[in-house]
């Protein structure tokens, strides 16, 4: 209870500077930006510091290893389903067994897309940034098996949230870790389900609230600062803000069904011009996957050394690719299928898209640009002067980091960068707020009022993460969206069974025949 | 053994054309019946929404009724005094490659669409997606103009 306690005086106090700044529209904006960061560090420090508390007498954080260890569990457990069914996945996304008569309804590659533009963003730009920055090259090693290994939670959770959603007379469904946390407990006829939906449904709207918002407009923020030069960041929040406030509130659907339109193109274009970078470069992809091996096992001089850049690399990988989180299976949970499972296999494709293929492109984007400076006598990384990170050419970090990166190769490509980061922050805050509506519904039932008041909510923390500096809403981001997958995976060791039941089911009449594809 | 025949609607009025070709020809068979079709274009490879994920099997139905009120039922209706077996079907899908499943479904001898000029989104259900039906059907296609 002390930790329930703790997470929700936490989730308490960072109202207040909320309602704060609401009545203070100061003219003098530097202060307000300081005072708004100030408050904030001050009222997400005990939250932050529970969460990323490392194991006794070590550095090592507890929730990196209890994420880590899930995922290493799932894998085992349902025999390396990653690799095992990753071409039934593929099938099942191009609709080779997508009946006819359900033409019409949310296909595969729907639920996988729209769960994508909530995964695709900043984790991948910025997020990577800060994992390689910090961690060095060999982060990425760690962030790449991090994400092969997170595809099977990916795959455990979402399978969970099909079988156990709620599908209500009008035809409308709701779907996420609450329902099948308490469904699934009283199915197996365990206590406790009904309280860890409550667990998760509270953390769910702090992640939404920070991953999902404030880390979003503050880089944001941060890159559109990089191009037009420095102004206050609650500028910035003010605008998004209103934007996101037109799309939930005001019901404006075509700008986020623009959004989502444009989104999956700039993702395209952000791997071709990360492609392209690296063909050109090609003949420092083999240094590059040497400081990446080497890094991954010695640190190559990074600070914390071999640990710093497992910690960096699992828990960037983590944010990024959300596998264990929950969020996902929120927005998995829609399709139309008979077969839970297969919602299960075309998940596990998410990890694989978002960490194992785009985060590495910025990783080896960053690497061989030459940001990161080295002693050219050691070969070994140069620290900052605070010791915290690798010092780097312009001393940028985050997202300003992966856009010098790409900026040395290709002039223009910042401006490119900065449009990408503005869409994939608005689609992923748009994504999130359905999120943290559904946690919020669930919580307090739906009602125009109650859903009215997370919305509002929701775009004042745009504001405050614009203006906080990237430090504590880093912290706070990451401390909210691991607190959701501590109730998850808990949730997902007792579930696990079940769906081990669905996948023997499945993969019988698969082998003997019974399920066959469509002819299309 | 009853004739049966597709017809092609896309809600636009040239609609009209086609149903009056597919009824002369019907009553020039005998013993023929009708096979109207409205198809909603959609794609299983769009971007959409959560939202919109979660209100899609609502809205899906909601279209189907909409195109029975709208284009389908009056059609039918149309025909009533003509003494011809009348059917209506509405899909979700690629125009021509849901016409050519119903009519392989039905065992249909000839596929009737209306062509029309017009542009917007009577256009874009029937410019391209006629020269489509016509390459690919395996049953004729009379195009009305």
């Amino acid at each position: 209870m002390t930790f329930f306690n703790r997470t929700f005086l936490a989730a308490l106090a960072l109202l207040a500077p909320a309602a704060a700044l609401a009545q203070d529209a100061a003219p003098e904006t530097v202060t307000l930006d300081q005072k708004v960061n100030a408050a904030f560090a001050t009222a997400t420090g005990p939250f932050v510091d529970l969460i990323f508390a490392p194991f006794p007498g070590t550095t090592f954080p507890w929730i990196v290893m209890w994420l880590v260890i899930g995922a290493s569990v799932f894998t085992l457990y349902f025999g390396f389903v990653q690799f095992r069914f990753f071409r039934h996945a593929i099938k099942l996304v191009k609709g080779d067994y997508s009946d006819p008569n359900d033409a019409g309804e949310v296909s595969h590659f729907q639920a996988l897309t729209t769960a994508l533009s909530g995964t695709v963003g900043l984790g991948n730009i910025a997020g990577v940034a800060v994992a390689v920055g910090i961690g060095g090259p060999g982060a990425t090693f760690w962030m790449i098996l991090a994400g092969l290994l997170g595809m099977a939670s990916k795959f455990t959770e979402c399978t969970l949230a099909v079988k156990y959603r709620n599908e209500y007379p009008d035809g409308t469904v709701s779907g996420g870790p609450m329902y099948y946390m308490k469904k699934g407990f009283a199915e197996l006829g365990l206590p406790g389900g009904g309280f860890l939906a409550i667990m998760f449904s509270i953390f769910c709207i702090l992640g939404a609230l920070g991953g999902g918002n404030m880390f979003q407009a503050n880089q944001a923020h941060a890159q559109i600062v990089g191009i037009t030069g420095d102004y206050p960041g609650w500028i910035t929040g003010v605008i998004f803000a209103g934007v996101v406030f037109a799309v939930i509130v005001g019901g404006i659907k075509s700008i986020a069904q623009v959004t989502e339109k444009i989104v999956p193109f700039m993702g395209i274009l952000y791997v071709g011009a990360a492609l392209v970078i690296i063909l050109v470069n090609y003949d420092q992809i083999g240094t590059a996957f040497g400081q990446i091996f080497a890094g991954a096992f010695t640190g190559l001089g990074v600070a914390g050394g071999l640990v710093g850049a497992l910690i960096q690399g699992f828990k960037r990988a983590a944010f990024s690719n959300e596998a264990g989180v929950g969020s996902a299976a929120i927005a998995h949970a829609a399709v139309r299928t008979k077969e839970p499972i297969t919602e299960g296999f075309v998940s596990l494709l998410e990890p694989l898209i978002d960490t194992v293929v785009i985060c590495t492109m910025t990783a080896l984007v960053i690497t061989i640009s030459g940001q990161l400076i080295t002693d050219p006598e050691t070969g070994r990384f140069v620290l900052n002067e605070a010791g915290t990170a690798i010092a780097t050419i312009g001393d940028t970090s985050g997202v300003a980091l992966t856009s010098a990166a790409f900026g040395s190769a290709i002039g223009w490509f910042p401006y490119v960068l900065a449009i990408a980061v503005v869409l994939f922050a608005f689609s992923t805050m748009i994504s999130w707020s359905y999120y943290g509506l559904k946690a919020w519904t669930y919580l307090f039932g739906e009602g125009k009022t109650s859903e009215l008041i997370f919305k509002v909510i929701f775009c004042v923390f745009i504001v405050i993460g614009a203006a906080a500096s990237l430090g504590p809403v880093i912290d706070f981001s990451d401390a909210a969206i691991f607190s959701m997958a501590v109730v998850n995976i808990f949730a997902l060791y007792f579930l696990m069974r079940l769906v081990r039941r669905e996948l023997n089911s499945y993969a019988g009449r698969l082998r003997s025949g019974e399920i066959t594809q469509y002819a299309h | 053994m009853t004739t049966k025949l597709v017809v092609g609607l896309d809600g636009h009025p040239s609609g009209e054309r086609a149903l009056a070709y597919a009824r002369r020809l019907a009553e020039l068979i005998g013993d023929c019946e009708l096979v109207v079709g409205y198809i909603v274009e959609w794609s299983p490879f769009s971007f959409q929404t959560a939202e919109e994920n979660e209100m899609r099997h609502k809205r899906r139905e909601e279209e189907v009724q909409t195109a029975f009120e709208r284009v389908v039922n009056p059609a039918i209706e149309a025909l009533s005094g003509s003494g011809l077996k009348v059917r209506g079907v509405v899909r979700h899908g690629d125009v021509s490659d849901a016409l050519i499943a119903i009519s392989t479904e039905e065992g249909a001898e000839q596929i009737i669409v209306a062509r029309t000029s017009e542009g917007g989104f009577a256009k874009r259900l029937f410019g391209s997606s006629t020269s489509n039906l016509v390459m690919s059907s395996p049953v004729p296609v009379t195009v009305v103009s």
